[in-house]
């Protein structure tokens, strides 16, 4: 249904930035894609470029982004406009930044309603009782101002908004960061149970992987604008195969079991404004190779997953786990020694 | 273990609405805990529940509406004169949130600590404030060479990391850490983390440690204190408390974390879960009773008239210190409210 | 100090408004340095034929008191800057200090600072300069700087106020009172040098209706006629009935004088602006436009 194929965003300046670099993927009707990364990864760009919202200087210099099949690069806005909110809606990170402020959430439902046809009064409140009370808020909400209900209600709107056309993609941006951690398990669940209702696929950006584990179909890992690593979620947390995807998970520390000291990754994301040979990850990874230095890894299938990293490219540099980790070994002595505070 | 810091029936209100309006805001109600020498104590409580506000009240930003906190057996209310404020100041440092504005945009991040060490060791030369300010930078892991960076040059890891460097700076007793790696990426907050840890070990400094991640609070704190609606629901050493928790809340707040190397819950758990829609209530002017009744599937008709006090739990043989503000957990009945 | 500085130097490079509108002020502040280089003559000396055209003796041709008009352009540059920048940085720090102040302090003392700051603002602008005016009878240049103050700090203040109380919830200032810092040093040292951009462009503001204000002041006569300055050149003008009569050039020159500092000002207050919101600066394909990517916070999280 969506299809991202040579995706390249490139941020005007001085010293142009790419923080989306060559992302292809796709999405299948009914699916949940979780796409995981940190700050600066670029995954927010990435996912502002499929829901065409970029602004300069950022801008789509590669690629398309083919949704039920035309490419959404381009069209023009009025073309756009027909499809938004229909068949392709979008959640941002925070309500208050995405809702108005000073109209009450039932007109802003009455403004989505109405860009898209010329439906009656008795429609529209119709509509919009119907779509909140499908992530549990009363109807006589619609009469309230964003800044009257909760932090969790507000986002439960935001995403009643979403659904107003049962789009056939919804989009959502780290929609549960403002959360508490019970809010953020019931918000999700009731994502869930939505999707499996009426049958919509998701993006589902965030920087917690834990949060989308018991959740998405498909995970992509990203890193520096590229995809580290994509496959099936529970692949990819049973046997994450990229060591970025590996450092992430072990991460978390856990509520239950032994308390175990973690080392997280150390140093920081590259500066995607200076272009270097090699692998993205290399200067932070623990399992890396000469060659990681000056040959940058292609996306190749293993297992089911693809991944970008050259421990599993090609036959020669069929480096096993173990001999990788006891490279890791001396090279993380090495890392901590320079110093790379975090 | 000597006590550092002792507070006691420490409460804060609020009032709120116009001039003309009676209604308070508890923020912080009959809160008693206490803090010893070399111990990480976990402050945890969703947003909203007076975890903040406990730490500007032990940083003396907020005076208190009543309660009285103590630290080294002396009131904090004995304080009057500048001197005594800055001896306690330097004692009791804060660090804050949020990377981004924790430290000044203008200034190059040896600022803060300068400042800090004009102010707290006015005896030291100019030169031995510099070899200090190095000296803290090294102990949390960043060069000498960048005291001369400005705030936008560093990450929000290191940056974070000069919030602790100004702590340090006054040879402290106790660090009030609010919230220091939330806004922080996942896989720099261990970093974080274990520098809190090697604080305790190697400084010697105690650290309380608020957050709304309990399971950031298991890696690095000996005991934890979860706070609901400005309340205490329950305290004990961590892992006891963790491994058996005792109120429902506590309870709650477990079965909602996600554990990414668990297998996916069942579908009568997600049924469960999502039907789970309360939220922390905002205390105004509230009537006596538990404040998490009307979230909890255990509540008994007690629970709606009188306001449960913490009271010490019996414990089995070797386990120390667990208490809980629940009746039914108080009756020493088996609190099975959320799984 | 030194790091702001360039930083403005900076914003004004990258802008060709304010560029254009930097070499314009610097144009009349080296004409009010050394009026002798450009004019030769006295420009209060009665020397000359009266009420006569441009030609290649007087530039713009005489006063009706026979004064070479140029030269009374440009040592009139003195007095006018002179009040420009005297007024405007008086108003600017009073205002500066003011408005933080209530700020910070909050409660009963933003209360008290902004009642007085609203009575102030009230007041009718101009009918108030003309009573003050009026009352010290030919005003010279310090009075006049005075009265502008005076009336000038109010609305600044109320600006400089809101822009304070949005830096009010930062934790730097937080972490500075934990620390134990008195509220002098915090309104002073921590809270100011961030507001640099928006002082620079209140000043400027303030340069620029004070330069208007004060000509009008002088135009009507109730500034120092026997002064040199572009608004009793005005005044001057209005009594010789200069448009009247066909002297056109002595009512332009000044006129043109006036509008080109005020537009000198105007200019450079572009740069400030997009200091203050990059969302303003304008997008270049290949000149020189730095904007670091973290600039457009997308999420709480940044590089870590």
């Amino acid at each position: 249904m969506l299809e991202v194929s040579g995706l390249t965003v490139e941020y005007a300046a001085s010293r142009p930035v790419r923080a989306v670099d060559n992302v292809s993927f796709s999405v299948a009707s009914g699916e949940f894609l979780g796409i995981v990364g940190e700050s600066g990864c670029g995954k927010s760009t990435l996912l502002f470029a499929i829901a065409q919202l970029l602004t300069p200087p950022a801008e789509v210099t590669a690629g398309s982004v083919t949704f039920d099949g035309s490419n959404l690069v381009t069209m023009t806005q009025r073309q756009l406009s027909a499809i938004r909110w229909r068949d392709l809606s979008v959640v941002m990170q925070s309500a208050m930044n995405a809702l108005n402020p000073v109209k009450s959430i039932g007109a802003q439902f009455a403004d989505a309603l109405r860009a898209h046809g010329r439906p009656s009064r008795q429609e529209v409140a119709d509509r919009s009782a119907e779509v909140l009370r499908l992530v549990g808020i009363d109807p006589v909400h619609l009469r309230s101002y964003p800044h009257q209900l909760s932090g969790g209600m507000r986002q439960r709107a935001m995403i009643a908004m979403a659904l107003l056309f049962t789009p056939d993609l919804v989009i959502m941006d780290e929609p549960t960061s403002a959360l508490d951690v019970v809010a953020q398990r019931s918000l999700m669940t009731q994502i869930k149970e939505l999707q499996a209702s009426l049958g919509f696929a998701i993006i589902f950006v965030t920087h917690d992987m834990s949060l989308v584990s018991h959740f998405s179909d498909r995970l992509l890992v990203m890193y520096a604008g590229q995809i580290a690593e994509i496959g099936d979620t529970r692949r990819v947390f049973g046997q994450p195969l990229h060591p970025y995807s590996r450092g992430l998970l072990e991460a978390f520390p856990g509520i239950r079991g032994l308390r175990v000291p973690l080392t997280g990754i150390p140093g920081a994301p590259p500066d995607l404004s200076v272009s270097r040979a090699g692998c993205r990850f290399e200067p932070r990874c623990a399992a890396r190779m000469p060659q990681c230095g000056t040959t940058a890894p292609d996306l190749v299938s293993r297992d089911g997953s693809d991944v970008r990293c050259l421990l599993y490219a090609g036959s020669g540099t069929e480096a096993t786990m173990d001999a990788a980790s006891a490279d890791a070994s001396t090279s993380t002595d090495a890392s901590t020694n320079a110093g790379t505070a975090q | 273990m000597t006590e550092l810091l002792r507070a006691d029936h420490l409460t804060r209100h609020f009032k709120i609405g116009g001039a003309l309006s009676r209604r308070t805001l508890h923020a912080v109600d009959d809160v008693s805990f206490g803090i010893g020498e070399r111990e990480i104590v976990a402050l945890a409580g969703e947003s909203g529940s007076g975890k903040s506000t406990v730490a500007r009240l032990l940083a003396r930003v907020y005076r208190p509406t009543s309660g009285v906190i103590s630290f080294d057996g002396q009131p904090l209310a004995r304080i009057r004169s500048r001197r005594d404020a800055l001896r306690y100041s330097a004692q009791v440092p804060m660090v804050f949130q949020d990377p981004f504005s924790s430290l000044h945009p203008v200034f190059r991040v040896s600022h803060g600590v300068l400042r800090t060490l004009r102010l707290h060791r006015p005896e030291l030369s100019p030169r031995e404030r510099q070899a200090e300010a190095e000296r803290v930078f090294t102990v949390v892991g960043l060069g000498a060479d960048m005291l001369q960076r400005f705030p936008h040059e560093l990450s929000g890891g290191q940056r974070q990391r000069v919030g602790f460097a100004q702590a340090l700076a006054t040879r402290p007793r106790l660090i009030l850490a609010d919230e220091p790696v939330s806004m922080l990426d996942v896989s720099i907050r261990i970093g974080l983390l274990n520098l809190m840890t090697r604080l305790r070990d190697e400084e010697g400094v105690s650290i309380l440690y608020i957050t709304h991640d309990i399971a950031s609070a298991r890696y690095v704190a000996d005991r934890l204190i979860v706070m609901y609606a400005g309340q205490i629901a329950e305290a004990g050493p961590i892992d006891d408390l963790l491994a058996s928790p005792r109120h429902p809340y506590t309870q709650l707040l477990l079965s909602a974390v996600p554990d990414p190397k668990a297998p996916p819950p069942g579908s009568e758990a997600l049924a469960a879960a999502s039907g789970e829609r309360g939220e922390p209530p905002k205390v105004i002017d509230p009537a006596p009773g538990c404040r998490f009744r009307a979230r909890c599937p255990i509540a008994i008709d007690k629970c709606a008239t009188t306001t449960p006090e913490l009271r010490a739990l019996p414990v089995a043989e070797g386990a120390t210190g667990r208490a809980a503000a629940c009746h039914v957990a108080q009756a020493d009945t088996e609190v099975a409210a959320f799984s | 100090m030194k790091d702001s500085l360039a930083r403005f130097g900076r914003a004004i490079a990258r802008s060709r408004k304010a560029t254009a509108g930097a070499i314009l002020l610097a144009v009349f502040i080296v004409l009010a340095l050394f009026p002798g280089l450009f004019a030769r003559d006295s420009p209060t000396a009665e020397a000359y034929a009266r009420n006569l055209g441009p030609s290649s003796a007087h530039l713009f041709g005489t006063t009706g008191l026979g004064q070479d008009i140029f030269s009374q352009a440009v040592y009139g540059t003195g007095q006018v800057l002179e009040i420009a920048f005297g007024a405007g940085l008086a108003s600017t720090l009073i205002a500066a200090l003011i408005g933080v102040a209530a700020a910070y302090l909050g409660g009963f003392w933003d209360g008290v600072l902004n009642l007085f700051t609203d009575v102030v603002l009230v007041i009718p602008l101009f009918p108030l300069l003309i009573v003050i005016a009026a009352y010290v009878h030919n005003s010279g240049t310090s009075v006049l700087i005075a009265v502008l103050t005076f009336t000038g700090w109010s609305y600044t203040a109320r600006q400089l106020r809101s822009q304070a109380l949005s830096l009010r919830g930062r934790d730097f200032l937080a972490a500075a009172r934990v620390r134990g810092e008195r509220a002098a040093y915090i309104i002073t040292v921590e809270i100011l040098p961030t507001m640099s951009s928006l002082l620079v462009a209140a000043f400027l503001t303030n340069a620029l209706y004070d330069v208007l204000f004060a000509s009008s002041l002088q135009f009507i006569g109730l500034g120092d006629p026997d002064s040199t300055s572009w608004g009793t050149m005005l005044y001057w003008a209005q009594s010789n009935e200069a448009l009247q009569t066909g002297y056109y050039l002595q009512a332009i020159v000044p006129g043109a004088c006036i509008a080109l500092l005020g537009a000198a000002f105007a200019l450079l207050n572009y740069a400030f602006d997009e200091i203050g919101n990059p969302a303003l600066r304008p997008v270049r394909r290949r000149r020189a436009r730095s904007r670091p990517l973290g600039s457009r916070r997308v999420g709480r999280l940044e590089h870590a």
